[in-house]
C-alpha cells in the first residue's frame, strides 16, 4: 500500500499527487515512470515520475483526469492509499551537457518535461523551455519550469496568457532566427510531438520524445505498448519510453491509443453513475 | 480374501474418470472444467495401484514425489496423510495435479499402462491436495532451526515458490521478490481460471507465507534493485527464477494493427487483471467475433478457449503443422475441440490485413504440407505454391512462444547468458557464472512446463543450502 502524502489540483482537470514510495524514490532518475493500480479491481496505468525526494521517500506524479482510473485516482484524498505502485520503469533520460537544449512541453506533458529540464540544467546545458496549454487555467508548473530554465516561453492556444499560439510556432521562430539548438525534447499530446518532430527533421536537430502508449505489466512481458521506431517494433516500457522523434510512427501510436475507446467510455460512465447514485 | 483374489478384484477396477462441466455450459463461464474426484472414486482409483517394489513413477516425476506412498495413504482413506506426504517433496500439489503433463511423466512409466490404463496419479494428487485445502486444516511441516542465512528469490513463479519452500524448511530466511502485484508467475497471469482456479494459487502462496517465506510484490529486480544491491543488503545467495517472459511475434507485415495481441497480453488481461469481468473490473479486452490464435501449444489452447468464453462466435487455432505435431497436451486439445474451437491446420499466416482505422480484419495464410523432418524431429512444414487465402478475423492472439526478458541480465554484470539470452548454469547445481547466484526454470531452459521449473528449483535448493552453510 502506498500512501498519498499530498494532493493538489493544478488546474480544472489536472491533479498532482505526492506518494510515499521510498524504494522507488531512492532509485528513480528523470524520464522514468511508474505503473499504478489503485485497487483490486483497477487497471494498471503508466505515469511518468515528475519529481522524487529520497529524503522524504516520496515521488510526484501529475495526470490529467480523462478516464475511469484517473477519475478514481483524483478522488483519493491525502492520507488514503494506492494499492500498487511499480517502478522505476523504463530507461532514464540520457543526461549530459548537450549545449543548448530546448525543452518543449504541452498540456500535462509539462509534468514530464520539467524533470528533464531540471536534470539537463544540472548537467550544465543551456536550457530553453517552451511550455503551453489550451488556455491559461490549464497551464501547469510554470514557476517550477521557469526556475530550472535559462529562458522560458509560455504559450496558450487561445491567447489568454503568454504567446498566442502553439508551442511549435515558438520553436519555428527560434529555428527561423538561426538560434543554435543542439537538441530538442518534445513531450505532450501525440499530434504536438508529431508536429515538432516534423519541424526539426529537415534541420537535423536531434529530437527526443517520450511516448505514452497503453501498457499492462510495464516490464516487457506483454507487448501492449509496442510502437514502430525506424520501422522496427519496440516495446515502450523496456526500450523507451524515450525515442528519437524523427523515427517514431506517430500514426500507429495514435491508432493503438484508441483501441479501447468504447470500453473506456463505458467504464467512465459507470464510474460517474456510481458517484452520483 | 487371499492375495490372488484381491489382485483379481483390483484388476477389474477401471481407471476412474473425472467428471467435467458440460462443454455447452462451460464455454459460457470461466469455472474450472474438471470437477475433481469424490472420496469414493479416489479410493477406487488408489486401489488400482499395485505398489511396485521398484516404482518407475517416482523417477518419472521431476520433483521425486513418493507416489506409491501417497497413493497408498489415499487407498487407506488417510487423505490428510496423503496430502502431507505430497508436500514433503512438492509445495504445489493442487497446482501440479491440474497442470502437469502426467501422461509424459509419472503415468507414462506406470506399469499398469503397459497393458491397460495407468493409475490416474495426477487426479489423485489433485484430490488429496484439494481435500486438505478444503478441510481448512493445512499442516505446517517442521522446520530446521534457523541458520541465520538470508536468501533472495527473484520471481514468484513455480521455480521460485518451490525453492523458497525448500529453503525455508531448511531453516533459512527467504524473501521472494516479484515484479507483478500478485504472486504465482505464470500460474496467476498465464493459466486461465477454468484450468487452474486462482483461489488455489492464492492458497498455495499463502501456505508459503505460513511456512515463513516473505513475499514482496511490486519489486522489479534489475530496476528497483540489482542483484548486487541484494548482496549489499545482506543476502547470502540469490536465486533467479524470472521465467521467459518476453513475447515472440512473427515479424510479418501488419503485426501492430489494433486487435493483435501476444498470448502473454491476452492472458494477462483476462487472468491477472480479470478483463473477462469487465466492466466490474477496469481492464478491457477486445471481444472478437472471429478470433484467430496462432500456435499449437498449451498457451494457444488456453488463449482460444478464453476467446470462446469471452464471447467469440468463431475461435480458430491456426497451426502450421498437423494435430499430431501439436505440443499441447492431448487433454487440452480435446477440451478445445469439445468446446467448438475450429482447427485450421497446416496453415501459416504471412500477413495481416487492417481496416482504415488500423484494426485487424484478416490474415493472409499459406497452406502448408509436411516435408522432411527438421532438427526437432518433426516433419518440417513447407508452403504450397499459390495456396494463399484469407481468414477474416477481428482479433488475433500470437501464441508461438516466449523468450528471455533482457532486463535482469543487462543489470547483472558477469552473469553469462547464451545466444538466446537464457542464463547458463551448471545443470547439477543451478550455479551461474556469478558466485552465490543460482538460476532455474524457463530463464534457463526457455519456455517449458511448470513441473520442470519446480524440478530446477528443487535441485538448486540443495546446492544453495550447501553453499550458504559453507560461508
Amino acid at each position: 500500500m502506498f500512501k498519498i502524502i499530498e494532493r493538489k489540483q493544478l488546474s480544472e482537470n489536472v491533479v498532482k499527487n505526492v506518494i510515499h514510495a521510498p524504494d522507488i524514490a531512492a532509485r528513480r532518475k528523470a524520464g522514468q515512470f511508474v505503473i499504478l493500480m489503485i485497487n483490486e479491481k483497477g487497471e494498471r496505468i503508466p505515469l511518468t515520475i515528475v519529481d522524487s525526494d529520497a529524503k522524504t521517500g516520496t515521488l510526484t506524479v501529475i495526470y490529467q483526469v480523462v478516464g475511469k482510473t484517473t477519475t478514481a485516482l483524483a478522488a483519493l484524498k491525502e492520507g488514503e492509499y494506492i494499492l500498487n505502485v511499480l517502478g522505476p520503469l523504463g530507461h532514464a533520460t540520457a543526461i549530459e551537457n548537450f549545449g543548448t537544449a530546448v525543452c518543449v512541453g504541452g498540456g500535462v506533458g509539462v509534468g514530464v518535461i520539467y524533470p528533464i529540464a531540471k536534470a539537463l540544467r544540472g548537467a550544465g546545458c543551456n536550457v530553453v523551455s517552451i511550455i503551453g496549454a489550451r488556455t491559461k487555467d490549464l497551464l501547469i508548473l510554470e514557476e517550477e519550469t521557469r526556475a530550472v530554465s535559462h529562458k522560458l516561453t509560455v504559450c496558450t492556444d487561445d491567447g489568454t496568457y503568454g504567446f498566442h499560439g502553439f508551442v511549435s510556432a515558438v520553436l519555428q521562430q527560434m529555428i527561423d532566427a538561426g538560434e543554435k539548438i543542439d537538441r530538442v525534447y518534445a513531450i505532450g499530446p501525440v499530434p504536438m510531438m508529431r508536429v515538432l518532430a516534423n519541424l526539426t527533421r529537415p534541420h537535423k536537430i536531434k529530437t527526443i520524445v517520450s511516448l505514452n502508449p497503453i501498457m499492462v505489466d510495464g516490464t516487457g512481458m506483454c507487448g501492449a505498448c509496442r510502437v514502430s521506431v525506424a520501422g522496427k517494433t519496440r516495446f515502450t516500457c523496456v526500450d523507451g519510453p524515450e525515442f528519437d522523434g524523427h523515427d517514431v510512427d506517430f500514426g500507429l501510436l495514435m491508432t493503438r491509443l484508441q483501441m479501447y475507446t468504447e470500453q473506456e467510455k463505458l467504464a467512465l460512465e459507470r464510474c460517474r453513475g456510481e458517484k452520483n447514485g | 480374501m487371499d492375495k490372488e483374489e484381491k489382485k483379481e478384484k483390483r484388476e477389474k477396477i477401471p481407471r476412474q474418470k473425472m467428471p467435467e462441466q458440460d462443454p455447452r455450459v462451460r464455454v459460457r463461464n470461466f469455472d474450472e472444467v474438471p470437477l475433481g474426484y469424490s472420496a469414493e472414486t479416489a479410493l477406487l482409483e488408489a486401489k488400482r495401484c499395485i505398489m511396485c517394489k521398484k516404482p518407475g513413477c517416482i523417477a518419472g516425476c521431476p520433483v521425486d514425489i513418493d507416489i506409491p506412498a501417497f497413493v497408498k495413504l489415499i487407498a487407506e482413506g488417510d487423505f490428510m496423510g496423503a496430502a502431507r506426504k505430497l508436500k514433503e517433496t512438492n509445495v504445489l500439489p493442487a497446482v501440479c495435479g491440474r497442470v502437469c503433463p502426467q501422461e509424459d511423466q509419472c503415468e507414462k512409466v506406470c506399469i499398469l499402462g503397459k497393458k491397460g490404463d495407468p493409475v490416474a496419479i495426477g487426479r489423485l494428487e489433485r484430490f488429496a491436495a484439494d481435500f486438505e485445502r478444503q478441510s481448512g486444516q493445512i499442516s505446517i511441516p517442521d522446520k530446521a532451526p534457523s541458520t541465520g542465512k538470508r536468501i533472495a528469490v527473484v520471481g514468484a513463479g513455480p521455480a521460485g515458490l518451490t525453492i523458497a519452500g525448500d529453503l525455508v524448511k531448511m531453516g533459512h530466511e527467504v524473501t521472494i521478490f516479484e515484479a507483478l502485484h500478485k504472486s504465482g508467475g505464470v500460474l496467476i497471469y498465464g493459466i486461465p481460471e477454468f484450468r487452474l482456479p486462482k483461489a488455489i494459487v492464492d492458497a498455495e502462496v499463502n501456505y508459503m507465507e505460513k511456512l515463513g517465506v516473505k513475499v514482496v510484490t511490486n519489486f522489479p529486480v534489475g530496476r528497483l534493485k540489482t542483484v548486487d544491491d541484494l548482496f549489499a543488503d545482506g543476502f547470502h545467495a540469490v536465486f533467479l527464477g524470472v521465467g521467459a517472459g518476453a513475447p515472440v511475434f512473427m515479424n510479418i507485415p501488419g503485426e501492430n494493427f489494433s486487435g493483435i495481441y501476444s498470448a502473454n497480453e491476452y492472458l494477462t488481461r483476462s487472468n491477472l487483471m480479470k478483463a473477462y469481468a469487465f466492466p466490474e473490473y477496469d481492464t478491457p479486452i477486445a471481444i472478437g467475433k472471429n478470433v484467430c490464435v496462432i500456435g499449437g501449444g498449451n498457451v494457444a489452447m488456453d488463449s482460444v478457449r478464453t476467446a470462446l468464453r469471452l464471447g467469440a462466435e468463431n475461435a480458430y487455432i491456426v497451426y502450421r503443422r498437423t494435430e499430431k505435431e501439436m505440443p499441447a497436451r492431448i487433454e487440452e486439445v480435446h477440451h478445445a475441440q469439445e468446446e467448438g474451437v475450429q482447427f485450421k491446420l497446416l496453415t501459416n499466416p504471412i500477413e495481416y490485413l487492417g481496416t482504415e482505422k488500423g484494426w485487424v480484419k484478416g490474415m493472409v495464410c499459406q497452406q502448408m504440407e509436411l516435408g522432411e523432418p527438421d532438427e526437432s524431429g518433426r516433419r518440417r512444414p513447407v508452403p504450397m505454391k499459390g495456396s494463399e487465402f484469407v481468414i477474416e478475423c477481428d482479433t488475433v492472439v500470437v501464441a508461438i512462444g516466449t523468450m528471455a526478458n533482457p532486463v535482469l541480465q543487462a543489470t547483472t554484470p558477469g552473469l553469462n547468458v547464451n545466444k538466446w539470452g537464457y542464463i547458463v548454469i551448471n545443470e547439477e547445481t543451478g550455479e551461474t557464472s556469478r558466485k552465490g547466484v543460482y538460476a532455474g526454470g524457463d530463464i534457463v531452459t526457455g519456455s517449458a512446463t511448470v513441473i520442470l521449473a519446480m524440478g530446477a528449483g528443487r535441485k538448486a535448493a540443495s546446492a544453495i543450502h550447501q553453499y550458504v552453510m559453507s560461508l
